[in-house]
């Protein structure tokens, strides 16, 4: 179980990740010892999972974003995997998501322009199997993109 | 934007996979020294390619068993209430990131959540209750997976 200490631990980790273990240790104000101890339990109770580098993919010229939300054709048993299968093969799709809901998936996708963007619509989305109804949301602006949780 | 070599699409790819890896390791990664690989870290994070650090916590164990994606419709346009409507849900904790999009909805929302009773209640509380929300379509997350995308 998590106690107060890791949960103001993580806090501290999750608003700045590339903290050294001695100032979040300060933060909490436990031993740098005690810091690393931590880290390492909640690292190996998979709590913490690893740290990523975010990518701004408009810096490295992709400026359209699309989610494509589609509902699948539930005929096939094995259409789900089959789908997910090959939307992974597509190197502009960058999430994919399973849903419960009237969507079954979304991807979502970057291209450099729209006319970039038609054509992977045209040449390897709508090839896609299983796709029973497909919709689009263009990304217009990112309001709040919190890459954290409320602990 | 910035033109991009072979070793550094490898050196964000391994940063994008692992961000707490030293320029000393990723260096012998690729074979560069541990300041050429720096400097070009440093180049990433300068031209905004790296725009930050993501720690992965795993929801679930840190007690939010649930993701929802909300489509947000609004029922009243107009420059003001988007401005209203935006400070607003960019208040809730809960709420994790907010996207202007443009089709059906007007808003995608990521709301985490204890379980499926604390969703109601944000839900009903708090994101019913914003100024100019209209229609408001649910979806359960069941999985994610973040792609590499076309580095």
């Amino acid at each position: 179980m998590l106690d107060d200490t890791d949960r103001r631990l993580l806090r501290y980790l999750q608003s700045d990740p590339a903290i050294p273990v001695s100032d979040l240790a300060q933060r909490c104000t436990i031993t740098p010892a005690t810091a690393a101890r931590r880290i390492d339990r909640l690292t190996g109770e998979g709590v913490l999972r690893g740290q990523h580098a975010i990518i701004d993919w408009s810096a490295l010229g992709f400026t359209v974003e699309v989610s494509l939300r589609f509902t699948l054709d539930k005929g096939d048993p094995r259409g789900f995997d089959e789908f997910l299968a090959e939307a992974r093969k597509i190197p502009q799709v960058v999430e994919i998501q399973t849903f419960l809901g009237r969507v079954d998936v979304r991807l979502s996708v970057i291209a450099r322009d729209m006319a970039h963007y038609r054509a992977l619509y045209r040449d390897r989305i709508l090839t896609l199997p299983h796709i029973s109804e497909l919709e689009a949301l263009v990304h217009i602006s990112t309001i709040k993109m919190a890459e954290t949780l409320p602990i | 934007m910035i033109d991009l070599d072979k070793t550094d699409r490898a050196l964000l790819r391994a940063l994008a996979a692992d961000a707490t890896q030293s320029a000393g390791a990723l260096g012998r990664l690729l074979g560069l020294s541990q300041p050429a690989t720096w400097r070009r870290i440093r180049r990433l994070q300068d031209n905004g390619v790296i725009k930050g650090r993501r720690v992965d916590l795993d929801p679930e164990k840190l007690g939010f068993g649930v993701t929802v994606f909300l489509g947000v419709k609004l029922a009243t346009r107009g420059r003001v209430s988007l401005e209203d409507f935006e400070r607003a849900v960019s208040a809730i904790p809960e709420v994790l990131s907010v996207q202007q999009v443009l089709g059906l909805y007007d808003y995608r929302l990521r709301v985490t959540a204890r379980d499926i009773a604390d969703f109601e209640r944000v839900l009903r509380r708090r994101v019913m209750t914003l100024p100019g929300v209209g229609d408001v379509e649910a979806n359960v997350l069941l999985s994610e997976e973040r792609r590499p995308g076309p580095i």
